[in-house]
């Protein structure tokens, strides 16, 4: 079947999906966007966490079908520019990456939940990303760059 | 070269010292790096692995032909399709390929099917019909070494009988005035790497491969790659593609001979990503161990001696036992002064899953089982255990059980006083919120039930590899100028697996060249051996390879320097992409100017100081370079009557000699802590009686969550290591021994509970384990005299001193 | 393989009609993690999320009808009020992305004991409403459980949405799993009590081949609390009712030993959830007063 979606702002088409392809597969097989990660395709470690229609969802878990028409962000759609997002900018600089598999799902979670939360204390943070995982880091630094993501994006974001 | 792989860079300058950036972190987090999963070259074609349903069978017939008829399958493959060596293996070349005759464990490879997409290799390989004779596997290890056992793997069962014997056992006994002895178990732990298994193979003019693949040590995958393919080995060459996590799970091979072999007989590229199921099966994992721990000490609490017996399941095939089990029996007495030590340790083989290096490589195991026989002394001491580990604290000097001096710094009183002084959580008062008691928003408990404990335990490992190994590490350094600007690029073999050695070399790299703009190149098998990224050496012996490399490179460029300034090269320095004269501070001139078209390259190949294998009766010999050590004190709520845990914090004391990078080190500690955190409650491959794994997927093989993992603050010290590059030490695997065994003990202190095994179920702390599964029934230990410093009902409160 | 979009509630009970073997699929939180691995080869998926009828709530009579395709997050937002105890069990299922695709009418759908919406639908005493081309029926919650992950969905039937009667008094639910988050429920106990009609609802999970009520239990506590004047009293609850409580409901249970947990574990948090929930139950009916 034939699939049209929005992703980060451009209109896509695939050929020949099949059916039963989950929207992880048609977005790092057939649509060239790698970034989004399959670690576990049963939604429980949030590596391929994707915005569809404004929404985090495991990509994983929508069947390809079910995103026609729709709006999809992947974490390469959060810095179309030069620029990087605030919390990417913050994983960076604190450490919260180590072997990275995890991190672009931990960056949509954890842009998703400073926009609905500009200010969440650490059990909100803790509770929002809580469903990914990470091996590496212990989570630690991943607490601090949220920390460090929410101090900046009001001022930054009114700047863009 | 490698197209496909991004090299890592660094536009700052950040010596070492400093939390530089990652060169790799950009990419990561706008998703533009490329992992070993996310390779794609056009008419690739994908493979899958058909793997044993059994543990112990042998193979009747394997018949292919429905999978081959399938539209769009390009080859299913066999042990006849193999074609060069049949087995391969880390220390010995056991495991085969592809299973020939017989399979040994569940999970074992048997065949290869490629196909045009991954939906089809999956069906075909559904279609192999493989028809198995199974018969009763070995699966308990203690069984295995009975005499009428069935040879799991050539004539009995027995990988490694490793035996340390260190002063008198007798006399030691006759003096103990106290001894204590306990059972202790370890689950199977898994890597669980969040990255799956994967490569990409692709067939090259000269009849060669390139695999482009992730791996924590390319050149030992290529030695044992190339025999199977039946290559001379410069016709296969290796390249690190982007690696998501290894913790020791990547050192054994996985796609690499599968996808090279398939790539070899179609004539085209082969894609290999392993599913998390798949994943599970696809790498050896921590040994279970059964331990049996006895201590005697003197009624004030000063050791005597330690009697150990350690007994690891290697599963079906070698791997790393023979050197897992040596590192478990070095450590078996632990970080302190232990004058007579009497240690066993059998490795064996089972039709259960192989098991090899994880993260601790063994000595996770003993550091539990010491960890856990000391809390128990300290309650027969009736002593604080704090205390206990402090009066027997080893310290530079100490003399191991296998007759090696301590001769680095060894700062364990130091630790345990850090975690001592640092205040304790504040115990929680008034109405809590869900998500900081035991089972969480899960609504289990609202404060009844609750009971805080505190433990505290000491890990010890060696740093690179002990026993005579000669280890060896190479870099090429190259400065040229590209773009108007000097440009240093590292090249080595190194695995970047997360742990941050890319960051490291770059530091180095700045620092002893003053050049702004560093290049990691990708690693690959073109350049020298760089060793495996394991046994906390990477950093250490990487660092001494740059560093050497960079050295020759600065020799040169400062030759010249001084050949055209006329000052001598001993007063020049290289600073800020220029020459600069230390004595007076002047500019001599730019790096730019001085390089013009030339590069000027060197390659240093660095060596650890050489060490001894032990003997193999008594087990001594000095057969290590380096030990480092970390300390753990664990706060956790326990509802005593659901068995729930919620560890409050999780505070880390460790020596790293030099903290390179700051920032990476805290990650490494934090990271490794959280792994020890898992397999005290949560992490275990369950193995049933028929050798079947149970649990390969991320819904019941459990790992921390955000809500899982406390606050985890940590006192770094820094002691220069004497022999090391910039007197750093290894930090990735200590936090890892001592975090399982702190956890447990606070647990312990909360329930007064014995605990034997980890981890810890609610069963074990609520007397629901089924009859029959072992190392169930919790006794609660002996009443003794509350030790000082003890609240009642167990719970200590902060220790004095 | 065909798969379906179904854009109103019409559409997809046509298609269904059509395609008999269609797998209906919302959130996608189960279907697709068995189509991932192949498990499942469905002649078709049907797609529900476009449908609107059935990702609508409203409160009709007294009851709350849930569209059967609203997610778990929903439910946490806007239902907190009206149906607590399944808003504290939705908080508790599977990770935030997942809150936000996966529905109660899945979590129907699936079947599973696990489930966690099941407890607290049968303690509330939901009616589950299917929809097909031959009508509509409204089917007791306790009765929708035939068997492991199997209820009485006829192949060309849709939950369409699930009736609860809208919060009278305190609800409760607690859930044990071997980690603070994203965990398959190892035990799970639901409780309401209802003291407009002095009545106690149940759910129990994860402890027996369905999702299943303990009915003696209810009657027990019912029993006795109206025996004493309890109910509107408000007075203390004997310590001994809620632990007798808590055996009935254990006896209720019927679990097996698997890799998640043992049966006598089950067996013995379910006692200590239920007086626990029973606890804090009564302590808000209490202070309601």
């Amino acid at each position: 079947m034939r699939v049209t979606t929005t992703v980060n702002g451009e209109t896509r088409h695939a050929d020949d999906v099949s059916e039963s392809e989950s929207l992880l597969y048609l977005l790092r097989e057939r649509l060239g966007l790698p970034g989004s990660k399959n670690a576990c395709e049963q939604g429980e470690c949030g590596s391929c966490t994707v915005y569809l229609d404004g929404v985090p969802a495991c990509s994983c878990l929508v069947a390809a079908g079910q995103a026609e028409g729709s709006d999809v962000v992947t974490v390469e759609g959060l810095a179309p520019g030069r620029d990087l997002d605030p919390v990417q900018e913050a994983f960076v600089e604190c450490g919260a990456v180590q072997c990275g598999f995890c991190t672009p799902g931990f960056v949509v979670s954890a842009h998703d939940l400073l926009a609905r939360c500009p200010n969440p204390g650490d059990d909100e943070i803790r509770e929002a990303l809580a469903g990914n995982l990470c091996r590496c880091t212990g989570y630690e630094k991943i607490l601090d760059a949220v920390r460090c993501a929410a101090g900046r994006m009001p001022s930054e974001r009114s700047t863009v | 070269m490698t197209s496909l792989m991004q090299a890592a860079e660094t536009t700052s300058w950040n010596g070492i010292g400093t939390s530089a950036r990652r060169p790799d972190g950009l990419l990561k987090v706008t998703g533009r790096f490329s992992y070993s999963s996310d390779l794609w070259v056009e008419g690739a074609v994908f493979a899958v692995t058909v793997r044993s349903p059994h543990a112990a069978a042998r193979i009747v017939s394997v018949d292919v032909s429905r999978a081959l008829a399938l539209p769009g399958v390009r080859a299913v493959l066999t042990h006849e399709d193999v074609p060069g060596a049949k087995t391969y293996g880390m220390k010995l070349a056991d495991q085969p390929v592809l299973a020939v005759d017989q399979v040994r464990y569940h999970g074992e490879p048997v065949a290869l099917v490629a196909a045009d997409d991954p939906q089809t290799a999956r069906r075909a390989a559904d279609l192999v019909h493989v028809e198995y004779a199974p018969y009763e596997p070995v699966t308990d290890p203690e069984a295995a070494l009975l005499p009428g056992a069935r040879p799991v793997l050539g004539s009995d069962n027995l990988v490694r009988h490793v035996k340390i014997r260190h002063g008198d056992l007798v006399a030691a006994r006759e003096l103990a005035e106290v001894v204590v002895s306990g059972d202790y178990e370890v689950g199977m732990q898994d890597q669980a790497f969040l990255g799956p298994e994967s490569g990409l193979a692709i067939p090259s003019e000269d009849g060669g491969v390139e695999l482009y693949v992730s791996s924590q040590w390319l050149h030992k995958d290529l030695e044992q790659l190339a025999p199977c393919l039946g290559l001379p080995p410069d016709k296969v060459r290796l390249t690190l593609a982007g690696v998501g996590g290894a913790f020791g799970g990547r050192e054994d091979l996985s796609v690499q001979a599968h996808a090279c072999m398939l790539a070899l007989r179609l004539g085209r590229p082969v894609r290999m990503v392993y599913s998390r199921e798949e994943s599970f099966f696809g790498h050896v994992h921590r040994h279970p161990a059964r331990m049996h721990f006895e201590h005697g000490a003197t009624r004030d609490g000063k050791l005597v001696y330690v009697r150990a017996r350690l007994l690891l399941d290697g599963g079906a095939y070698t791997s790393t036992s023979p050197v897992v089990i040596a590192n478990a029996c070095y450590f078996a007495a632990g970080a302190y002064e232990v004058p007579h030590a009497q240690i066993d340790g059998l490795a064996v083989y089972t039709n259960n899953p192989p098991c090899g290096a994880m993260r601790g490589f063994g000595a996770v195991q003993s550091a539990y089982g010491v960890e856990s026989n000391l809390d128990r002394l300290a309650r027969e001491l009736a002593m604080d255990p704090l205390e206990l580990r402090m009066r027997n604290a080893m310290r530079t000097g100490t003399v191991l059980p296998t007759g090696q001096e301590v001769d680095g710094p060894a700062p364990v009183r130091e630790l345990l006083a850090s975690l001592q002084e640092r205040p304790l959580p504040a115990e929680a008062t008034g109405e809590r919120d869900l998500r900081t008691l035991p089972g969480g928003v899960a609504n289990t408990t609202h404060g009844e039930g609750l009971r805080r404990g505190i433990g505290y335990a000491v890990g010890v490992k060696a740093i690179g590899y002990s026993g005579g190994v000669d280890d060896v590490s190479t870099a090429c350094v190259t400065l040229e100028v590209a773009g108007g600007r000097p440009v240093v690029s590292v090249h080595t073999a190194a695995a970047e697996c997360g742990q941050g050695v890319t960051t490291v070399q770059a530091q180095i790299a700045g620092t002893e060249l003053g050049v702004t703009r560093v290049v990691v190149v990708p690693a690959d098998t073109r350049v020298g051996d760089a060793g495996s990224a394991s046994a906390s050496r990477m950093t250490w012996m990487s660092s001494g390879a740059v560093q050497g490399a960079c050295r020759l490179v600065a020799r040169d460029v400062l030759a010249r320097a001084a050949r055209v300034s006329g000052r001598p090269a001993t007063v020049l320095a290289l600073v800020h992409d220029g020459v600069v004269d230390s004595l007076t501070g002047d500019r001599v001139c730019s790096i730019v100017d001085l390089l013009g078209d030339d590069r000027i390259e060197h390659v240093h190949e660095y060596h650890h100081r050489p060490t001894q294998g032990i003997d193999p009766e008594t087990g001594q010999g000095d057969a290590h370079i380096a030990f480092a050590f970390a300390a753990h004190r664990a706060v956790v709520e326990v509802d005593v009557e659901l068995g729930l845990v919620k560890v409050v914090e999780l505070a880390t004391a460790q020596d790293v000699g030099k903290a390179m990078n700051p920032l990476a080190v805290e990650g490494q500690i934090e990271g490794g802590s959280a792994q020890g955190l898992g397999l005290a409650l949560m992490e275990e491959l369950v193995v049933d009686d028929s050798g079947r794994l149970r649990n390969p997927s991320f819904t019941d093989y459990l790992i921390p969550t955000m809500l899982d993992v406390p606050p985890m603050p940590i006192s770094l010290f820094e002691l220069p290591h004497p022999d090391s590059p910039y007197g750093l030490n290894g930090v990735g695997e200590p936090p890892t021994l001592s975090s399982t065994p702190a956890i447990v003990n606070a647990v312990r202190a909360a329930t007064g509970l014995d605990l034997p095994r980890a981890p810890v179920r609610p069963e074990h702390l609520t007397g629901t384990m089924p009859a029959g599964n072992r190392a169930a029934t919790p006794a609660a230990l002996p009443a003794v005299t509350p030790p000082p410093g003890t609240a009642p009902g167990g719970q200590p409160t902060r220790a004095r001193h | 393989m065909v798969f379906l979009h179904a854009t109103s509630l019409a559409d997809a009970v046509a298609a269904l009609s059509a395609h008999p073997g269609a797998v209906p699929i919302a959130g996608g939180t189960d279907v697709m993690v068995e189509v991932n691995f192949d498990r499942r080869r469905p002649a078709a998926l049907l797609d529900l999320t476009r449908v609107p009828e059935l990702s609508r709530w409203w409160v009709e009579d007294g009851r709350v009808r849930l569209g059967a395709g609203i997610p778990y997050a929903r439910v946490i937002a806007e239902l907190g009020d009206r149906l607590p105890g399944l808003a504290m069990a939705a908080r508790t299922v599977g990770s935030p992305q997942i809150r936000n695709r996966g529905t109660v009418g899945g979590n129907l759908g699936a079947a599973s004991p696990a489930g966690d919406s099941h407890p607290p639908l049968l303690a509330a005493g939901a009616e589950v409403e299917l929809v097909s081309n031959r009508g509509r029926r409204r089917v007791p919650v306790c009765e929708f459980y035939t068997g492991v992950k199997r209820n009485v969905l006829a192949p060309d039937e849709l939950i369409e949405a699930v009736w609860v009667d809208s919060v009278a008094g305190p609800q409760q639910f607690s859930k044990i799993g071997t980690r603070n988050a994203m965990v398959i429920s190892v035990a799970a106990f639901a409780l309401a009590l209802h003291p407009e009609r002095q009545q106690v609802g149940t759910g129990i999970g994860s402890a027996a081949p369905t999702p299943r009520r303990a009915r003696e239990a209810e009657e027990l506590l019912a029993g006795e609390l109206d025996a004493a004047g309890l109910w509107e009293s408000r007075g203390p609850l004997p310590a001994t009712l809620a632990e007798e409580f808590g055996s009935r409901v254990c006896a209720a249970a019927a679990p097996i030993d698997d890799v998640r947990g043992s049966a006598a574990y089950r067996v013995h948090s379910l006692r200590v959830m239920a007086r626990r929930t029973l606890t804090w139950a009564w302590n808000d009916y209490r202070k309601a007063a």
